[in-house]
């Protein structure tokens, strides 16, 4: 009985939406049934079109954004699952691919009912979406100019739907084998809902305050990556550490699972990146070409800066190396040229390393080194964004530092304290908020007997 | 009777069981185990993180033997298992009660 409670209460915000969205569903009709309305008007001879012409869909633009949307979704899952449950021990494979799984699922519908409206809706105060577009009400197939003028609309809000699926999804790796799945489930709508959109709204909708400061993010290196590494560390740090943290082992279960789940990142990274071009031609292709050249430096300056400290090239070494890359080319794929990209992936490669060693003294638990790779190469692409941006590969960016512009630096500098702070101090409340609602962890014996068990009655493994 | 324990290196266990049928030893019992001696365990790295495995995986030959076989059976094993490096295993000998073979109630050195 108490259990049916808490499965209504959960509900609630589900249902006050739908209730809100009965509202708009008149506007909706009209808007499905005004095509239909206005074409025996256009067969009529006497109804030349007067007004402007609408803009004009591109079909090779639609392929690949369509294209791009659905390898961006393979990112998630399988791509992020698999990278994840193979890190994990065997009790807590499933508890963790279910989570990449199950958010697609939930942010998907979220970003339907609301969190496009929040993100990129008509602009109030630079610094949210409106409610106008509840629901999807008015984001037709028709293109709008401001986002993407040669696509359908729907098919740049489906594009943006995958991003803000995986962003939340790659947090799970903070909190990893100890979550309550409940509890990550409230966390993870709220997180989406408060810190995601707002963040998405700032940064690339029309009239967001830190887009008008001028700040180059191509593909989501700060609300992607800086976002979901600084809310990992928040998650860390207010979530107990896992049971027997630095006595026990706790070693990869699957490493040929992890592997698989990095080179599906790798191939849906080029729908992540490329497709931001929401076009597609020279800049896609020049976002495609970076995407890779970063992405196989950085692997190799992992490998061989482990194989140099420690003596071994690992695998997982070889896999997490080319994630960085692909984070730290992120926010600089459509502003810089392929030499660029080669500094950017070495960086990337060692610096990720060292973070990852750090955080063994630090002491937190960030399970799956989310705050390594995500935050700091996030970081890091941000900042190489504002050194290495250059006019001559995308006339609609900038130039950054070492093509003249310093200024552009800073501002970079000034979005990453920015997302770093916002996602971290917002992650923090959401997670004491929810605390207080319902326990963060499973309960200890939980947690001996694994995620499969206790949290979804299965095993992996059997 | 004496049944004889062997702990071998994993991948000496076919060259083991060989030679001991050679020898006319007609059974024997093979166990996947885990444990250390000297050797001690071995060292795995997860993302920078060191790791030291103290179990490391052997196989367990068990062999019940007729007095009369003890010291062949071990020379036999000592010969074949042996790598001449740390690791190598070890030999347990001890008494045998009593030998039963199931299908015709027959006991003792006819058992085996």
């Amino acid at each position: 009985m108490k259990q049916l409670y808490r499965l209504m209460t959960a509900m609630l915000p589900v249902l006050a939406c739908l209730a809100l969205m009965a509202g708009t569903t008149e506007g909706l009709a009209q808007e499905v049934g005004a095509p239909a309305a206005s074409a025996p008007v256009a067969a009529a001879p006497e109804a030349p079109a007067a007004a402007p012409a609408p803009p004009k869909i591109d079909t090779g633009d639609t392929t690949w954004v369509l294209v791009s949307t659905a390898l961006v979704l393979a990112m998630t899952a399988p791509g992020l699952a698999l990278f994840y449950g193979g890190m994990v021990r065997g009790k807590n494979a499933l508890g963790t691919i279910m989570q990449s799984f199950i958010i697609l699922c939930l942010i998907s519908v979220q970003w339907v009912l609301w969190g496009y409206s929040l993100a990129f809706g008509p602009d109030k105060g630079h610094v949210i979406g409106g409610l106008e577009w509840l629901g999807l009400n008015g984001v037709g197939l028709e293109p709008n100019a401001d986002y993407a003028a040669t696509i359908p609309h729907q098919a740049f809000m489906i594009f943006q739907m995958m991003f803000a699926v995986i962003t939340p999804a790659l947090i799970t790796g903070a909190f990893a084998e100890r979550m309550k799945f409940s509890s990550f489930l409230v966390f993870t709508l709220l997180w989406s809902t408060l810190i995601y959109d707002p963040l998405a709204h700032w940064v690339w909708a029309v009239g967001g305050w830190v887009r008008n400061m001028g700040a180059l993010d191509f593909a989501g290196g700060t609300v992607v990556h800086i976002s979901s590494g600084a809310s990992a560390l928040a998650c860390a740090i207010v979530l107990r550490k896992r049971l027997g943290y630095g006595k026990e082992h706790m070693v990869p279960h699957n490493l040929p699972m992890t592997v698989l789940g990095a080179s599906l990142l790798w191939f849906g990274w080029f729908g992540f990146n490329a497709g931001s071009a929401v076009a597609s031609g020279a800049l896609a292709t020049s976002a495609f070409v970076v995407t890779h050249v970063a992405t196989a430096t950085a692997a190799l300056a992992w490998m061989a800066v482990e194989w140099i400290y420690r003596g071994k090239p690992t695998v997982l070494g070889a896999a997490s190396g080319a994630v960085a890359g692909l984070v730290a080319i992120t926010p600089a794929s459509g502003f810089v040229g392929p030499m660029p990209a080669v500094i950017i992936g070495l960086v990337a490669g060692v610096l990720c390393y060292l973070a990852v060693l750090w955080k063994a003294k630090c002491g937190y638990d960030d399970a799956l080194d989310v705050v390594g790779i995500h935050g700091v190469g996030g970081i890091w692409g941000a900042l190489a964004t504002g050194l290495f941006a250059s006019k001559a590969i995308n006339a609609a960016g900038a130039d950054g530092l070492f093509y003249g512009n310093p200024a552009q630096f800073g501002i970079q500098a000034m979005t990453v304290l920015i997302s770093v702070g916002f996602a971290f101090v917002g992650t923090f409340v959401i997670l004491k908020l929810v605390g207080t609602m319902m326990p963060l962890c499973v309960k200890e014996e939980e947690e001996r007997m694994g995620l499969d068990l206790s949290q979804h009655d299965e095993r992996a493994y059997s | 009777m004496k049944m004889i324990e062997a702990i071998v290196k994993p991948f000496k266990l076919d060259e083991v069981k060989d030679a001991l049928l050679e020898i006319g030893v007609q059974g024997m019992t093979v166990t996947e185990v885990k444990g250390f001696g000297r050797q001690k365990g071995h060292k795995e790295t997860y993302r920078g993180q060191e790791y030291t495995i103290e179990f490391v995986p052997k196989v367990k030959i068990e062999v019940a033997v007729q007095d009369s076989q003890v010291q062949r059976v071990l020379d036999t094993i000592t010969r074949t298992a042996k790598t001449g490096s740390i690791g190598d295993g070890k030999i347990f000998v001890r008494d045998l009660a009593m030998a039963v073979r199931i299908r015709t109630g027959e006991t003792g050195d006819t058992a085996l």
